[in-house]
């Protein structure tokens, strides 16, 4: 006997699957980011190329850890912890001590995501509250930056990347400035064409603004990044330094320079579009990008740090539940002005 | 905390462990809170803060329970902090004299002594209401749970943040210190650390008193 055939079929909502899953998203972020990562690794060598790997690992373990201890099933396989660690990674000083590289990345995952309750519920991008503790941990080794494109950098590896655990590192070279510090504290600009192809100091996968653009453009053609944060960020800190820049050229750096330099590109393409971290909203997110971009301009040219792409991107995070609530979308089926049914 | 049965027939070394341990202060009750992050950045500070506040507890804890057939309803919290005060006023001279570096770490917070919420909640949750030998015990069950719990938020704090303990430098000349660890933040991560521990040993000992009840989630 053979069964029936199904003419109507009767399930809950959605109807219509895009095909898009958590995982395909995650990958495809990933693959966006390998040109950076690969540039990283061309640029600062086997430094960069250990850093990152111990940022990778260092998240994977705690997500893997956290996972035992609330006797949940693994999720390494969305890739989403894997992207916390690349990010993680690319945001640091090639250079850096792995130990110190390993504790952030333990504590961003451990901190930010698994005691949230894991992914989806974080209310902070993990990547960058590791490399916040990082940074108030360690403030100096933090902000000693390793030159780039040196002869032997796939030879021989910086003796401050192999310092032991809970040792101070030693600098055996000289340490570079980022082109954030130049300007702030000698008053010297960097080109801006060395900026965005990256020969400058700073962190792993933040010297290279085009090859962020890249992998941001192809996430936005697959339509697996909302492209309104990064073009808010950029909106305003550009309009926001050329004003300045207009009202004295020798006090504030020309926009150009204020998009290229240090994490802003990484940070507005990468890390400010973390869909659990960033509003739901069109309008919402715009006002976060602008929100975020204002406080990187405030920061950077008033404020006592060189950068400030990564407490901007925080705040951000810190205030988008509440972009959520002031900004609803209108309830379907009633009219503007009229509260919902 | 409000025990299951008449006090009369609680033995006094219960009133003393339950501050240690199944109550403590900082890390089950969650009390006092402004001096547990504010001064535990060093050992030193923790250890002389929680004294400080073990004798102020006991002595105020003493004599209010003393007098509580004596002081009207109506005026309790009031009378509570005039004899509270009393105490935190001789600490503070007293720790003056002992140690003026000490005091000038401790700064405010010893004055602050005054508004600790946990003394003045074991005044009016306890010795308002038992005699003044089991409030002594509880006094000082509660004082020294608190002092162990300052002292360990003050060891992870200063171990980490400076490579020390007592100021007795632990490791090599090349450690690098946590620098977060004793700022104000560090307090917190410390804190969040010690309550993990102690949640996690909590619901254990639960899981293994009685295994079939499910850990709450």
């Amino acid at each position: 006997m053979t069964t029936p055939a199904r003419t109507l079929e009767i399930r809950t909502s959605p109807h219509i699957v895009s095909g898009y899953s958590v995982d395909t998203i995650m990958f495809n972020v990933v693959l966006a980011l390998l040109p950076t990562t690969a540039f990283a690794i061309y640029a600062f060598g086997l430094a960069a190329l250990l850093t990152l790997t111990v940022a990778v690992g260092s998240c994977v373990l705690a997500e893997q850890l956290a996972c035992r201890l609330s006797d949940r099933a693994s999720t390494l396989g969305d890739w989403s912890v894997a992207i916390t660690g690349l990010l993680y990674g690319l945001t640091l000083p090639p250079g850096l001590p792995l130990w110190m590289v390993a504790v952030g990345g333990f504590f961003g995952v451990a901190l930010a995501k698994s005691l949230f309750g894991g992914l989806g519920l974080n209310a902070f991008n993990p990547a960058l509250v590791g490399r916040a503790f990082v940074q108030a941990a360690f403030p100096v080794a933090m902000t000693s930056w390793m030159p780039g494109f040196t002869a032997d950098r796939f030879v021989s590896v910086p003796g401050s990347t192999l310092t032991l655990p809970l040792t101070k590192p030693v600098y055996d070279g000289v340490t570079s400035a980022t082109p954030l510090s130049l300007w702030k504290f000698d008053g010297q600009l960097s080109e801006v064409g060395d900026l965005a192809l990256g020969f400058v100091g700073g962190s792993t996968g933040e010297t290279c603004g085009l090859l962020i653009l890249l992998g941001g453009a192809y996430l936005v053609a697959r339509n697996m990044m909302n492209w309104r944060i990064p073009v808010a960020i950029f909106t305003v800190v550009a309009t926001a330094s050329a004003s300045l820049y207009a009202l004295d050229a020798e006090r504030y750096a020309p926009p150009l320079f204020m998009l290229f330099s240090g994490g802003l590109m990484l940070g507005a393409v990468f890390m400010a579009t973390d869909m659990v971290a960033s509003p739901m909203t069109s309008l919402g997110c715009l006002l976060y990008g602008a929100l975020i971009g204002g406080l990187v301009v405030v920061i950077r040219v008033w404020g006592g740090m060189p950068e400030g792409v990564m407490y901007a991107i925080l705040i951000g995070n810190a205030v988008s539940p509440h972009i959520d609530r002031w900004i609803q979308p209108r309830v379907y089926g009633s009219r503007v002005g009229e509260p919902a049914p | 905390m409000v025990d299951s049965f008449p006090h009369e027939e609680t033995p006094s070394t219960d009133e003393f462990i339950k501050g240690l341990w199944r109550e403590n202060p900082v890390f089950v009750q969650v009390l006092g809170m402004c001096p547990a992050l504010a001064v535990s950045n060093t050992a030193r500070n923790a250890l002389a803060m929680g004294l400080a506040t073990l004798f102020v507890l006991l002595m105020s804890n003493v004599v209010i329970s003393s007098l509580r057939r004596f002081v009207p309803k109506e005026v309790r919290i009031a009378t509570y902090i005039l004899v509270i005060a009393t105490f935190v006023t001789i600490v503070d001279y007293v720790l003056q004299a002992i140690s003026l570096d000490l005091h000038k770490a401790l700064g405010a917070f010893i004055s602050l002594i005054v508004v600790n919420c946990l003394i003045l909640g074991r005044a009016e949750a306890f010795a308002s209401k038992n005699t003044a030998g089991k409030s002594a015990m509880d006094a000082l069950g509660m004082g020294l749970g608190f002092t162990a719990a300052l002292l360990s938020l003050g060891a992870v704090r200063e171990i980490l943040g400076s490579g020390a303990l007592f100021g007795l430098p632990l490791f090599h000349d090349g450690f690098q210190p946590w620098v977060v660890m004793i700022l104000p933040s560090g307090g917190f991560f410390a804190l969040a650390g010690w309550l993990l521990l102690f949640n996690a040993l909590q619901e254990r000992r639960a899981r293994l008193a009685s295994p079939a009840a499910e850990p709450m989630r």
